[in-house]
């Protein structure tokens, strides 16, 4: 109980242990920071938490850019220079992370910036990357609402996860009632507000809808899942949509395997939890429960197979799992080597007009390609859980889906695009013909 | 089951004889005849068509969820003795199928390997071959047909689960069966959930009579549960006869107002469960800071290297002795109060020893200790979590009447019943338990009797330590084990011992038990988030009203 408080007592104190934490990783990075400092090498940045709540997820994100920049440069590099990586820890501290990026861009002139995991420290960021002008590739699923010129989502945006996910459960498992359970911050709350605005124009009721949010790290889980069960006893086939973030789910799923909910009963499918978060549960209870990603690390396609071979070969481990951001890094750094090699300069201005439009093939089977609204187009599948904490692929979209970076089923935004090759604006209102004002 | 829609031709004997080289077991010609029966009565009005068998096996070759589930309805009313095996290796995923030659296998419990269209052995099974894959969808399909089939198992437990299937599926075809299987039970429990099933398929039925829907809706209703009152909801929306549906509407306001008690009794019990785990957590704290008035903020990381201390002892028994996996946590809880109240003893001798009577310096030690602890734990075992498995006795859940309580929070229940005797015995029984009593209540006096006070502050942290230890041995069993685990409770430790009056071992108890209850009537109210603000707003006011918490120290104890 109370956790939510924990952690705001605490913020004055924490302070003092990320730098204990930082302490820690401060040879490696120096290592990084200083080891070649020749004008001859291309500086990424590498912008993730490496200590604090997120780097469970983030760490991995920072070995990835880490691998990729590696196999580039044993293919020579771009534009004849090699790529060198400057990785900082912004240590799950959202302030920080505006700190960090300016010192990424300003003192050491990295041409790019790989980062961000949660939504919160993406806002922290984007005043630094405007003012100075420079590009971050944002890898993460998140909830859209947002097209900025210096920055390239590589994750998917609400249309090509949460909507199709719920098209599925529609169609295929022919569900009535809906759960919308969340932890309480901003993605899982628009997220929501737009799978509400969906579910009820597709004829759902107000009441077969349920909305429910957990503070972060929420473990005391059985009066929800006894509510869950309750909401699923009206007679219509009920399935409960998760945006529980983080290590929350795992209680969350032990309650469920526990009161007996199978996912033949009430399917429960996640946009949060991935092959990283199950390598921490017995997942034979859950198996059956969905998640909905760009991408599972058991779809079967040469580049896949290539790339997971790789991966566990760089970092020493066979066990070591993939993940749908890590192949949205894998994307968006393709398509910046490749927007950088057509205008032969790490010039920002030059790279974010030549990004839109480049391609890039994707680890399952299809080819990305960055739309003017600076999102890319994604595959969308299903996978239920097996018992082995792999996902086996139960649909897939038939195209790639472009992503949507301003919700078609919010009143809001439905008359706004991004376009940022055309009318050079991130939400031009198509009725008025009018930039709101985030344009250059 | 799809025979309705049209599934296939009754089974020639012919097709038994040519399966006579596969040894039939006894069970499944008796099944066999029983199906025999059932669909004979079908055979009249189902359109036919012929889908052999073989054909239809082959359909697990495609591995697509609509072939599939075509099969496995076909297979179910085939007839055939090997549609058993076929179906219950399909739910276990044994079921496997080449692409190349169309030919599918049962991978059987014992390792040998069938040709599911013949049932002929075969050596072994091709490379290519793979498990046929199942979605949510065919589960179920494949739930509803096994119960189907095993309806007549001699085994209680199998006819048990079957009925239950069927009862979920409540499907037509089945009813001819289930009759069958009810006029032949003699077990109470299988025959009510017979009769349960049979209840439900007629309710849904368009062509049964009236009477036999009405009393269909009362043997429903007899039932009082949730799935009930799902069933009787979805037919209430149905076009039915004006009678039952005045009968369901009746049933389900009937069931909803029981079902409104039993969630009252459901929030106590969760209420329960939750101050259990408040005081477990709190009880370690409530000797440190209760009884000896150390502000003790690494208590929590205390939890937490119980908890570690569990998935090390869980490691070691996976990788060396697993059949002790059960006792893991027997074996974990003496080990995790010796980790975490020798890590305790130190801490005393080295920091707090000095800082008595500073409660400010002693605070911001304990704090910075505290980070110091959850880096070496991070650095030792990875920011990761850490996998702790629930053993056996505590998985799963059994009903109490309408609501369902799970194994491990009861057991949590228990164990932090017996703690908290087992501490309160042993501060009124033993010598040490005396000597802390006197020490915290004058110490000086006490240091003029003879007692050691140093010697004594040390096991008193000590022991309040170790207390702490064995509940994240418990509480490695809810929550997820990864070096944060002690933040998320210290607060709330803090809160219990203060409400219940520092000092007091009782009031910690009611205390937790109070917070616990109020948090979870609060819960479905208010929800999740706001009901913990209102916790936090009621504590705040009610510590305006009594300092000192609900069971207030008196005497002059309090001023020393």
């Amino acid at each position: 109980m109370l956790t939510r408080l924990t952690q705001e007592l605490t913020a004055p104190f924490s302070r003092r242990r990320w730098l204990a934490a930082a302490a820690g990783l401060a040879l490696g990075v120096a290592g990084f920071n200083s080891a070649k400092a020749a004008d001859d090498t291309i500086k990424i940045g590498v912008l993730h938490s490496l200590s604090g709540t997120m780097a469970i997820s983030e760490t991995t994100l920072k070995d990835t850019i880490l691998f990729l920049i590696d196999e580039q440069n044993k293919k020579g590099g771009v534009l004849g220079k090699k790529l060198e990586a400057v990785v900082v820890d912004p240590a799950s501290n959202w302030p920080l992370f505006a700190e960090k990026a300016r010192e990424l861009i300003t003192k050491n002139k990295v041409a790019v910036v790989f980062g961000c995991w949660t939504s919160v420290s993406r806002k922290s960021v984007l005043p630094v990357f405007k003012e100075l002008n420079s590009i971050l590739f944002y890898p993460v699923q998140y909830e859209g609402e947002e097209s900025e010129r210096n920055v390239f989502y590589t994750g998917a945006a609400p249309n090509q996860q949460a909507i199709p996910a719920v098209d599925y459960l529609m169609k295929e498992e022919k569900v009535k009632r809906w759960v919308l359970a969340g932890t309480d911050y901003v993605y899982p709350r628009t997220t929501n507000k737009i799978l509400e605005a969906y579910l009820k124009s597709k004829g759902v009721a107000q009441d077969d809808i349920m909305i429910n949010y957990t503070p972060f790290g929420h473990s005391d889980w059985q009066t929800i899942v006894a509510d869950i069960k309750k909401f699923g006893s009206a007679g219509k086939k009920t399935a409960v949509v998760s945006t529980i973030n983080g290590d929350a789910n795992v209680p969350f799923y032990k309650e469920l395997g526990n009161q007996g909910i199978k996912a033949k009963d009430i399917p429960v499918v996640a946009f949060s939890v991935g092959e990283e978060e199950l390598a921490g549960i017995d997942t034979k209870p859950l198996v059956g429960h969905l998640a909905a990603w760009n991408y599972f690390e058991s779809i079967k396609t040469p580049a896949n197979e290539k790339f997971i071979k790789d991966w566990q070969a760089y970092t020493k481990n066979p066990k070591r799992v993939t993940n749908d951001p890590m192949e949205a890094h894998v994307i968006g750094f393709n398509m910046w080597v490749k927007a950088v090699e057509k205008v032969k300069s790490t010039d920002a201005d030059k790279v974010i007009d030549a990004l839109p439009g480049t391609e890039a093939p994707n680890l399952t089977g299809g080819v990305s390609k960055m739309l003017p609204n600076h999102h890319i187009t994604k595959p969308v599948f299903i996978g239920e859980i097996k018992g082995d904490g792999q996902f086996s692929v139960v649909y897939k979209t038939k195209d790639l889906v472009p992503g949507d970076a301003w919700s078609k089923e919010l009143e809001g935004s439905k008359d706004l695009i991004g376009d940022w090759v055309g009318k050079k604006c991130g939400n031009f209102n198509t009725k008025t013909n009018k930039c709101l004002g985030s344009g250059t | 089951m799809t025979i309705g829609e049209g599934g296939g031709l009754p089974p020639s004997l012919d097709l038994l004889n040519s399966c006579r080289g596969y040894p039939v077991p006894a069970i499944v010609l008796a099944l066999v005849r029983g199906l025999l029966l059932s669909i004979a009565l079908f055979a009249a009005t189902a359109p036919t068509f012929a889908a052999s068998f073989e054909e239809s096996v082959a359909k697990f070759a495609n591995d697509d969820f609509s072939d599939t589930d075509d099969a496995v309805g076909e297979i179910a009313v085939s007839g055939n003795p090997l549609a058993f095996p076929i179906i219950s290796a399909l739910q276990d995923e044994r079921l496997m199928f080449d692409a190349e030659t169309k030919k599918v296998f049962i991978k059987q419990a014992d390792g040998k390997i069938i040709d599911a269209a013949t049932g002929a052995a075969v050596d072994k099974l091709p490379d290519s071959a793979a498990a046929v894959s199942l979605n949510n969808r065919l589960r179920r399909s494949v739930d509803a047909a096994l119960g189907g089939l095993t309806l007549l198992s001699p085994d209680t437990n199998t006819r048990l689960t079957a009925a239950k299937s069927v009862f979920k599926s409540h499907e037509e075809a089945t009813l001819p069966t289930v009759e069958s299987a009810l006029a032949k039970e003699t077990n109470g429990a299988v025959k009510q959930a017979l009769t349960e099933a049979r209840a439900a398929i007629l309710l849904f039925k368009s062509d049964a009579s009236e009477v036999d829907k009405l009393e269909a809706v009362a043997t429903i209703k007899a039932r009082g549960d949730q799935e009930a009152l799902a069933l009787l909801t979805e037919i209430s929306g149905g076009d039915q006869p004006a009678n039952v549906a005045k009968a369901a509407a009746s049933a389900i306001s009937s069931i909803q107002g029981s079902l409104a008690i039993w969630s009252g009794v459901q929030n106590a019990w969760y209420g329960l469960s939750l101050g259990s785990v408040l005081l477990l957590a709190a009880i370690g704290l409530a000797i440190t800071f209760g009884v000896m008035g150390v502000i003790n903020m690494a208590h929590g990381e205390m939890v937490m290297l119980g908890a570690y201390t569990t998935f090390v002892v869980q490691e070691v028994i996976r990788t060396r002795y697993p059949a002790l996996f059960d006792y893991s946590l027997l074996i974990a809880a003496p080990l995790a109060f010796l980790v975490a109240g020798a890590i305790g003893v130190l801490i005393e001798r080295t920091i707090i020893r000095f800082l008595y009577g500073r409660p400010l310096e002693t605070l911001l030690a304990t704090w910075g200790l505290s980070l110091i602890l959850q880096q070496a734990v991070r650095s030792a075992f990875g920011p990761t979590n850490r996998e702790v498995g629930n053993p056996s006795w505590m998985s799963g859940a059994f009903e109490l009447g309408q609501i369902t309580i799970t194994y491990n929070r009861l057991w949590i229940l228990c164990f932090t019943m017996a703690v908290f005797a087992i501490l309160l015995a042993m501060l009124r029984y033993t010598a040490l338990g005396l000597e802390m009593r006197a020490v915290t209540q004058n110490r000086r006096m006490a240091a003029s009797m003879g007692i050691a006070t140093s010697r004594v502050d040390a096991l008193t942290f000590g022991l309040g330590s170790g207390i702490a230890g064995i509940a994240g041995v418990a509480l490695s069993q809810i929550d997820n084990v990864s070096p944060n685990l002690g933040q998320s409770y210290i607060i709330d430790s803090f809160m219990v011992v203060v409400f219940g009056g520092v000092g007091n071992l009782w009031g910690t108890l009611v205390g937790a038990f109070t917070l616990g209850i109020a948090n979870k009537f609060l819960e479905p109210v208010a929800g999740a988030v706001l009901g913990k603000i209102a916790i936090l707003v009621l504590i705040i006011l009610f510590i305006q009203k009594r300092p000192r918490g609900l069971f207030a120290l008196k005497g002059r104890a309090v001023e020393a």
